[in-house]
């Protein structure tokens, strides 16, 4: 990442952290889940982002697993990467919570986002062009959560 | 690409310094500006004769007998004038001035084939149209029966011209085709693909909002039917654009809105319409906007527009050039005939996030699918990056974009 230092435009480090680029270029999670119970289709229709949601929830609302497939950007894979991975585990509710901190960390109402890798999205910020693409994998989590089966369109 | 040698003989042009938004930094760079195909810049003498009819002439047009409404009826219809020239139409009534080229072509889906389709008709279309050139069909398709057919494009972007010949059947009423794909750059081969539809009377309307700030553009050497542009990829304010149409086929032509300026005579048991090109034009017009799009024609006229096709082919040429030696970059769209436009992946990085870390170097790109969605399914692409080039930009601009572009290649090693 010397390269990028070197150019001395720190928000742009920010931006494509090594764990956001390492999560773009890898993504956790990725594919489809057969054992869904949930799922949701996230678009952005100016970025042709999409990606698909699918999770697991058991009876006691606990998500077992979670998983999801498309084609983004670097921040909008990153995402829904650092996303399944933190939620995987947590009661829908506990996601939530994630969900509107992320939200408000994005739109800029709150200072961070209090989890270690969640907050590398925090960088985004500074980018208000790109903060939809952050936020897509999130608003499809919603949708999922709620059986809301109309596509999210973070436009 | 054999012109790369050209530059040196005196055909660049150097003209940065009279659009005054170019000189600016963005993030700490200078800017470089290459989207002027989603909207270009606009020289001082444009914005400076919208300020001065804003602060001196302004009134209504056509309705007053008072100085400030006569001082903007002239002017506005002096515009008038002027696009007339531009594109050497035979008459005045064969302006109609539009909000763009997208209006332009609904109208006349809307009103010159909307009473003329029947089920059974067909509409053709081509692969490489911006999205204002094929909704409108499908929209007048939907209304009448008819059906929509596309035109194929091979693997650099071009047309299959016998392929399009094939599809130019009787049933054919109406052929939409680009001047220019802003995709991709190509130019079409009008002049063959015209007098082919003309062989077998079949009407044509050119979309040409990325040809005419690129070249000269002549609609009766054309020969087509109508031919579409608009104001701010031309160096003009946004909201003002043009609709030629050959008069006898705008005579023929229902009025598209109805409302005031359009009509001779009102009553409520009818209406007199006005004569052409006041038929299609209802409503108090962006009268500023126009002015001011006659001032950008007496800009690209004074230099010459075949001074600018040169400069930039020159420039394009450098582009493709220099593109082509960055590690991993593909090009998108390498036509045998092109203007302005390079569409390009570097690697598998995502348009948007070289979009994002070119901006943060001051170099304003496009990214994503251009209006062209049916372009990228052909070359399954989410989107491409595009360069776009005017007549204001320069080598030292295309040098920059691929220092920039090396540079995001970095970030993502
Ligand atoms: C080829 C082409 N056609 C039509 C349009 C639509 O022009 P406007 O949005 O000015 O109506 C554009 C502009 O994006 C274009 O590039």
């Amino acid at each position: 990442m010397n390269t990028v230092a070197s150019m001395n435009t720190d928000e742009l480090r920010e931006l494509y952290r090594e764990l956001i680029v390492d999560h773009a270029r890898t993504p956790r999670h990725f594919g489809a889940l057969d054992t869904a119970t949930h799922t949701a289709e996230g678009i952005n229709p100016l970025c042709g982002d999409k990606l698909h949601l699918y999770l697991q929830i058991d009876t006691n609302g606990v998500i077992n697993d979670a998983a999801f497939e498309g084609t983004g950007c670097a921040i909008s894979l990153a995402s829904a990467s650092l996303m399944t991975d933190t939620i995987i585990g947590l009661h829908s509710k506990a996601a939530m919570a994630w969900f509107d901190q992320v939200t408000a960390s994005l739109a800029g109402e709150q200072e961070s986002i209090a989890h270690d890798k969640l907050n590398a999205l925090q960088g985004v910020r500074e980018f208000p062009s790109r903060v939809k693409c952050a936020t897509l994998a999130w608003h499809a989590l919603r949708c999922a959560i709620n059986n809301d089966t109309t596509a999210t369109k973070t436009e | 690409m054999s012109q790369v040698q050209a530059s040196n003989s005196g055909a660049e042009l150097n003209l940065r310094d009279d659009f005054p938004a170019l000189l600016q930094e963005i993030h700490g760079h200078e800017l470089v500006y290459l989207d002027s195909a989603a909207s270009a810049q606009q020289p001082k003498s444009v914005i400076d004769t919208v300020a001065r009819y804003q602060q001196h002439d302004h009134a209504n047009v056509h309705r007053g007998v008072h100085t400030l409404s006569h001082r903007a009826t002239e002017a506005y219809e002096g515009a008038r004038d002027k696009l007339q020239g531009f594109i050497n139409a035979r008459s005045r009534s064969e302006i109609v001035l539009t909000s763009g080229t997208t209006e332009s072509i609904n109208l006349v889906a809307q009103s010159f084939c909307r009473p003329r389709l029947k089920p059974g008709d067909k509409v053709l279309i081509t692969h490489l149209e911006h999205h204002s050139n094929i909704v409108p069909w499908q929209f007048v398709c939907e209304q009448t029966g008819a059906e929509m057919l596309v035109a194929p494009i091979d693997s650099r972007g071009q047309l299959e011209l016998d392929a399009l010949e094939q599809l130019l059947t009787d049933d054919v009423k109406m052929l939409a085709i680009g001047h220019v794909s802003n995709a991709l750059g190509t130019i079409n081969p009008l002049r063959k693909i015209i007098s082919l539809a003309r062989e077998r009377d079949i009407p044509v309307l050119v979309d040409g909002a990325q040809a005419v700030p690129h070249m000269a553009v002549d609609v009766q050497e054309l020969g087509c039917d109508f031919y579409a542009f608009s104001g701010h990829k031309m160096l003009g304010p946004t909201g003002t654009g043009v609709l030629f149409g050959k008069e006898a086929l705008l005579d023929d032509m229902p009025p598209w809105q109805g409302g005031g300026d359009m009509i001779l005579e009102v009553r409520f048991d009818g209406t007199v319409f006005n004569e052409l090109p006041y038929k299609f034009e209802a409503g108090t017009p962006n009268i500023a906007g126009v002015i001011g799009l006659g001032a950008a024609v007496d800009y690209l006229e004074g230099i010459s527009m075949d001074r600018i096709a040169a400069h930039e082919a020159t420039l394009l040429d450098y582009l493709m050039q220099q593109l082509s030696a960055v590690d991993d970059l593909r090009l998108i769209g390498t036509a045998e005939h092109k203007a302005s436009v390079q569409s390009f992946m570097l690697g598998d990085i995502h348009p948007h996030d070289l979009g994002t870390i070119l901006d943060h170097q001051g170099i304003a790109i496009r990214t994503g699918h251009h209006c062209a969605m049916p372009v990228m399914d052909f070359f399954k692409l989410p989107g491409t990056a595009r360069a776009s080039l005017a007549l204001y930009n320069s080598r030292d601009d295309v040098d920059r974009l691929c220092a920039a572009i090396r540079k995001a290649a970095a970030v993502f090693a």
